[in-house]
């Protein structure tokens, strides 16, 4: 019991919605010795964040901490003042946050902002705590240590941020950190840098920490042991090898499986000609280009991945097919017929057949309008149906999306979830009626078990009505699991594209190498493997850093 | 559960908030609003009222001369008459039928003109909102009084030229706010969807923007009325605005600003009434930018 740090018996915690008090956490225990990482696995509204916070014995606005004991360090942070604590949080007990882009000030340099907690805190001197940044800036392997420091957020790169931020939380040196999924906002090339960076920095400062996230093979990376979350509840809490390798409960097998889902047959291209052809498309913003020479041809009833880290110019292509985006040089052909470059140009008939689905379904419904106009909109616009015959296509598509149609016809998006948005806006595609589907990264922001959902749901519409897609993405797991072409594209120009088999079996290019490599498997120690691996071959980092 | 059953039964997992109609969520808010906001309410409904109902709340005319001038308050005139002999209840009560509805009406114009210019500016950006950008900031340069008076001194007094000078010079500040919060829409992926389906502005207008900035609309609307109440209320104390003998409290306040030598209160009575109604306004605006802020209390 010597070293135990941290410990957390019978914890309850409320939230509030709609002036109804009900239990996020449900008497839930947790203990951290010195120098362990905990994972914390769960889908979104688990409880993990929640559950996070309350070690430093803090509650979120709206939510409120209703019994149980909080012993840091064998004191009862319960009965703690509110001083005291502050005392302990930054100090003893760090926090790295989600979007590190988020969690800086914009105005303020990033050194500023590093030494504002210990000099706040009395721990250090402003001259001091500059050096010890210079000093974690290297530990972090950020790219001129003694300089990064005097620039601004927007003047650095999402991941080089996130490693500033660890960096800044092990300021004061404090003997838990919580990391709150830190590298969920991130390329997967940038990711394992992060992560690497992490795990070193907690062990080398033998640091406890809880990590946060719903990946598990990123968790199994980086944690000693993982506790599964449920609806505020503990489900199963175990070793991570044991954890790996033997699951016990029926829940955590299924978030194990759910990598699983793959395509059953693959479409090859159909000999009566690709039905969307980008040719030799050039196109930007203002002055720069941000698509380079590019082209590809999309086939009746086939899936085309189109593969990149973010500002390799995924979007922009979709952006230049829909007509948002008026290309500067090349054209996109749709059934063997050039289409107007300007999406205003387009008749209604072109634009029916190209629709598109959003990675945000919460912005990509119109909050005001109910289900029923959602959906009914492109049903009168396009196809001129109303009255009884709109209705019925309605419901018919909502039965297909695998929602009631009497429960949810008449609500409005945010009276859905997540998963079921995104299916709504997948209807809202259907009701045009289209040829061809643009999904733009549709399940990055949903989580594990939902995603797989969408893309079963997808690939069953697929099916039924020979639809083809484009899907953008950078998620490799989906790509394997739902794609029959692959696009991958690098900087604005695609670096190496054919069939799914193809690109994914050697040799590669060297950029698919590295992102291929990049993704985190099930196996703990794919990390170490890695590493070791590509020290070896002297390919350390990505192009995107340093 | 198998773990075939969990990613099967997927929607039961996602948690989902509960089904509730709009009206009765719209009276729960009203019940749990502070008391400066009902305070709000209460005011704003009483002045409607009376801005209906005003020639059956009393027995005299609103010009009628019934007695004599400056008479002090008692059993007949309740709160005594005016230069004239014209009974000052009366007066008041009429006033708030002027005054309130010239600002309503000037308001709305300013909401039509503004805020369609500031809508078709955040759609069509380019070279219409620059065009339209520019004459606002131009218009906005002047200090509106002091144009307003320019303007009414070049095309008279009258009442329909008073609402229009008004309303212009009003819809500038309209625009600004409607071109900022439907600029926040646009770039939405719903916009982009209804864009992209090929709608007509018109639907794009009305069917994807408006429900969505009807909040800071309305706040705005709350806001700005009472400024064009003030601003009305000041012109006719200068005397170009509202013209004699329509009741109306700013010229009022003018008119009877001799007796204040006296000691008498009532010259001060229109004025409580711009007061009290731009109070209560207010406490209505704010609460309703608090709630559309999405703030909880106490945080």
């Amino acid at each position: 019991m010597t070293d135990r740090l941290l410990e957390i018996r019978n914890l309850q915690i409320d939230g509030e919605s709609d002036e109804v008090w009900h239990e996020i956490i449900k008497d839930i225990d947790l203990n951290i010795d010195r120098g362990e990482v905990l994972g914390l696995i769960g889908e979104s509204g688990a409880g993990k964040s929640t559950l996070g916070l309350a070690a430093m014995n803090f509650a979120r606005p709206g939510c409120r901490i209703r019994g149980g004991s909080i012993r840091f360090d064998n004191k009862e942070l319960t009965e703690e003042s509110e001083t005291a604590l502050r005392k302990l949080r930054g100090v003893r007990i760090a926090y790295v946050a989600q979007s590190a882009a988020a969690s800086f000030n914009p105005a303020h340099q990033l050194i500023d902002q590093f030494s504002e907690i210990p000099v706040v805190h009395g721990v250090k001197k402003r001259q001091d705590a500059e050096a010890d940044a210079k000093d974690l800036y290297r530990r972090v392997l950020l790219p001129d240590p003694d300089g990064i420091g005097y620039r601004y957020p927007h003047q650095v790169s999402g991941g080089q941020l996130q490693r500033a931020m660890t960096a800044m939380a092990l300021s004061c040196r404090p003997d838990l950190i919580i990391f709150d999924e830190p590298t969920t906002a991130l390329d997967v090339t940038t990711q394992i840098e992060v992560l690497a960076t992490i795990r070193d920095i907690v062990r080398e400062f033998n640091t406890a920490a809880i990590y946060i996230s719903h990946d598990l093979a990123v968790v199994a990376q980086m944690a000693d042991r993982i506790m599964v979350l449920r609806y505020g509840e503990l489900v199963e809490e175990a070793s991570t090898r044991k954890m790996m390798s033997e699951p016990q409960m029926d829940y955590t097998k299924s978030l194990w499986a759910v990598r699983s889902f793959k395509k059953e047959t693959e479409t090859a291209a159909s000999e009566s000609g690709p039905l969307v052809k980008v040719n030799n498309v050039t196109a930007g913003y203002e002055k720069e280009d941000v698509l380079k020479n590019v082209t590809f041809e999309i086939h009746r009833g086939q899936t085309v991945a189109v593969v990149g880290e973010s500002g390799s110019g995924k979007s922009t292509a979709a952006r230049v097919i829909t007509g948002l985006l008026p290309p500067r040089l090349g054209d996109i052909e749709f059934n063997g017929k050039p289409l107007p470059k300007d999406y205003r140009s387009r008749n209604k008939d072109q634009l029916r057949h190209a629709q598109m689905i959003y990675q945000m379904a919460d912005t990509a419904l119109n909050p005001r309008q109910r289900i029923r106009s959602i959906i009914g909109r492109p049903l009168g616009f396009y196809l001129g149906l109303s009255g009884q015959k709109k209705e019925d296509r309605i419901r018919d598509l909502l039965s297909l999306i695998e929602l009631e149609p009497d429960v949810y016809i008449d609500r409005y998006p945010d009276e859905l979830s997540g998963g079921q948005k995104q299916r709504v806006s997948i209807a809202r595609a259907l009701a045009a009626e289209p040829e061809f589907i643009i999904c733009d990264e549709v399940t990055s922001a949903l989580d594990q078990l939902v995603a797989e959902g969408i893309l079963r749901l997808l690939d069953n519409l697929q099916r039924e009505f020979n639809l083809a897609y484009m899907f953008i993405t950078h998620d490799l797991a989906t790509v394997r699991a739902i794609a029959d072409n692959i696009v991958v594209m690098l900087q604005g120009e695609i670096v190496e594209q054919g069939p799914k088999q193809k690109v994914f079996s050697p040799p590669h290019h060297k950029y698919t190498e590295l992102l291929l490599s990049s993704v985190p498997e099930m196996n703990p120690d794919w990390l170490d493997d890695l590493i070791a691996h590509r020290k070896r071959h002297g390919a350390m980092t990505s192009t995107s850093t340093s | 559960m198998t773990p075939d059953q969990a990613t099967t039964a997927n929607p039961a997992i996602d948690r989902v908030a509960p089904h509730r109609s709009r009206m009765k969520n719209m009276f729960r808010e009203i019940l749990k609003a502070p008391i400066t906001a009902k305070f709000g309410i209460l005011v704003i409904l009483i002045y409607g009222f009376v801005a209906i109902f005003a020639p059956a709340l009393t027995p005299y005319g609103e010009t009628e001369i019934v007695g004599p001038e400056f008479d002090v308050w008692g059993d007949t005139f309740i709160l005594g008459t005016d230069g004239l002999g014209r009974d000052m209840l009366t007066r008041l009560l009429f006033g708030a039928r002027n005054t309130v509805g010239i600002a309503f009406l000037t308001t709305v114009l300013a909401f039509l003109i503004g805020g369609l210019t500031g809508l078709f500016a955040a759609i069509y950006s380019g070279w219409f909102d620059q065009i339209a950008s520019r004459i606002v900031d131009v218009l906005m340069a002047i200090p509106q009084l002091i144009f307003a008076l320019m303007l009414l001194t070049i095309f008279g007094t009258s009442i329909p030229t008073l609402i229009i000078v008004i309303a212009t010079l009003d819809a500038t500040r309209v625009f600004r706010v409607t071109r900022a919060v439907s600029l926040n829409v646009v770039v939405l992926d719903y916009f982009e969807a209804a864009r992209l389906r090929g709608e007509h502005i018109f639907w794009l207008c009305i069917r994807e923007i408006l429900p969505n900035i009807t909040a800071p609309l309305l706040a705005e609307f709350g806001l700005r009325f009472c400024f064009v109440f003030l601003m009305i209320a000041a012109l006719s104390f200068l005397g170009l605005g509202v013209q004699p003998p329509t009741a109306d409290w700013g010229s009022m306040v003018r008119e009877n600003a001799v007796l204040i030598t006296y000691g008498d209160i009532t010259p001060i009575l229109p004025a409580i009434a711009i007061a009290i109604l731009t109070l209560g306004v207010n406490f209505l605006v704010d609460w309703f930018l608090h709630k559309s802020s999405g703030l909880k209390d106490g945080h």
